[in-house]
């Protein structure tokens, strides 16, 4: 455990949880992007954030793999650490954040000027320090598992966008997190490559990774999370079984939202 | 007008050495000192201190905000009135290291600054230090942006070393202008010794193709 004094979660935290968020706080100037959100992932669940642009859904992923520092709240990553972003302190524990977690970006974000291989072992072996064959090995096989063997030597703008996202969670997994964080990550892909894409993270969510997805695929969440989170305006509306919040819904912004979603003229 | 062919082929040993064992020899040594200067001075700009920051803009301007040759002329005959004195080649090379630095600051900042926002993130996401994913990450993108415009910038710098002559280091321009002195064929030694610059910055030229093809080996065409 973190030394750092916390402040009392005044939500029960549950016994399983790999993750436990509460009262994240983050503004942009004047603008408040995030009011309060409090979060709790257990381990092996698939957790959603859906909600309309400007929600904040993207800003809590990204105070969670330390790309945003939060104004406040308290990150706790079950027994290891804890991260309080009100003090001072959590500028430098935001790696501890970062060491845990692995995002998978909107716009991929791989390495134009490195191969698919050296965008994977890159993690591994410079920053993790890990034996350079073990991490190629390892690597290797990955991208087998997502259907890129063979194009290990080549550079991403050789592949197409959904062939370049999964170049992207391989990446990500290659560095072993314990929470894997995706970012809206087929909203950049053309409709008939989402698919392959959406497949491998539901393959992963299978396999028991904890996963934190935003996403605007509802029939995905609906058949992947466990749970689905509803924002709009920096608050969470909304959560539950993706039964309640995708199929009758309680809030009437949610229900606005879901039907915007599903006729979207 | 006739030429003199006899003076062109007698001249062409003193003004290829002023070019072998002056010009060129100048223009490496004060380029690759002034890049590291300058990759210093890009990231001082760049710096989230401001202290740091307003030093680099401040450098910047006074390098570009005034002549090249008062410059040079300041470090080599300035300098000795407060007691420093500075023999001709170094002096000609901290002139020179110290103007490239100032501007190749600026195009090395735009560079990093081209690279997307995103690149920093994927650093930041894999676990990377800012400086880690500058040097694996930005830098190599950043390079292949630069290479044109730093092109510019040595290319400018092999025609600058000429100024040189003003202080004494026996280079290209100097040779030409003794040759002429001499046999008083100012026309002759001085257009030879423009094709000379010239040939030299073609062969530049011709690098800066070879190293753009290289670096552009991962980026769709």
């Amino acid at each position: 455990m973190s030394p750092t004094d916390s402040p009392q979660p005044d939500a029960a935290v549950p016994e399983d949880a790999l993750l436990t968020v509460r009262g994240l706080r983050k503004a942009f100037g004047d603008h408040e992007v995030l009011k309060s959100i409090d979060l709790d992932v257990r381990r092996g669940e698939v957790v959603t954030l859906i909600g309309p642009s400007g929600s904040g859904k993207t800003t809590v992923l990204r105070c969670l793999n330390g790309l945003e520092v939060p104004d406040a709240g308290v990150a706790e990553f079950a027994g290891q650490l804890t991260v309080d972003f009100s003090t001072p302190m959590a500028k430098k524990q935001v790696y501890g954040l970062r060491d845990r977690s692995a995002m998978v970006f909107q716009h991929y974000n791989l390495f134009p000027h490195k191969t698919v291989l050296e965008n994977v072992i890159e993690g591994p072996v410079q920053v993790q320090k890990r034996a350079k064959a073990e991490a190629i090995q390892e690597a290797r096989d990955l991208l087998k598992r997502v259907g890129l063997a063979g194009k290990e030597n080549s550079y991403p703008f050789e592949l197409s966008g959904g062939q370049q996202q999964r170049v992207g969670i391989v990446r990500a997994l290659a560095l072993r997190p314990q929470l894997l964080l995706f970012d809206e990550p087929t909203s950049a892909l053309d409709p008939e490559l989402v698919g392959e894409v959406l497949t491998v993270i539901k393959e992963l969510a299978e396999e028991g990774w904890t996963m934190v997805v935003v996403t605007h695929e509802l029939a995905f969440a609906r058949q992947v999370a466990d749970e689905v989170i509803f924002m709009d305006g920096g608050v969470v509306v909304e959560r539950g079984h993706p039964d309640i919040v995708l199929r009758d819904p309680r809030e009437e912004r949610t229900r606005q939202f879901v039907d915007r979603l599903l006729n979207p003229f | 007008m006739t030429v003199n062919w006899a003076l062109v082929w007698e001249s062409l040993g003193p003004l290829l050495s002023g070019a072998i064992f002056g010009t060129i020899p100048l223009a490496l040594a004060s380029f690759g000192l002034g890049l590291i200067l300058a990759l210093l001075v890009a990231l001082m700009r760049l710096s989230r201190n401001r202290l740091v920051s307003a030093i680099a803009r401040t450098y910047i301007s006074i390098i570009r905000g005034t002549p090249l040759l008062v410059q040079l002329f300041v470090i080599f005959y300035g300098l000795p009135s407060v007691g420093i004195t500075i023999s001709p080649w170094p002096s000609a090379i901290i002139a020179f290291s110290l103007n490239v630095g100032g501007y190749a600051a600026e195009v090395i900042r735009a560079a990093i600054l081209s690279v997307p926002k995103g690149q920093w993130e994927a650093g930041h996401t894999i676990g990377m230090s800012r400086r880690q994913t500058l040097v694996r990450i930005i830098l190599p993108q950043a390079a292949r942006v630069s290479v044109p415009p730093l092109s510019n910038t040595f290319i400018s710098l092999v025609k600058d070393t000429s100024l040189a002559s003003l202080i004494l280091v026996t280079e290209l321009f100097r040779q030409a202008q003794q040759v002429a002195a001499f046999s008083q064929e100012f026309m002759l030694l001085y257009l030879e010794a423009a094709v000379i610059y010239w040939v030299i910055c073609l062969v530049l030229a011709g690098g800066q193709s070879a190293l753009e093809k290289r670096l552009d080996r991962y980026v769709a065409h």
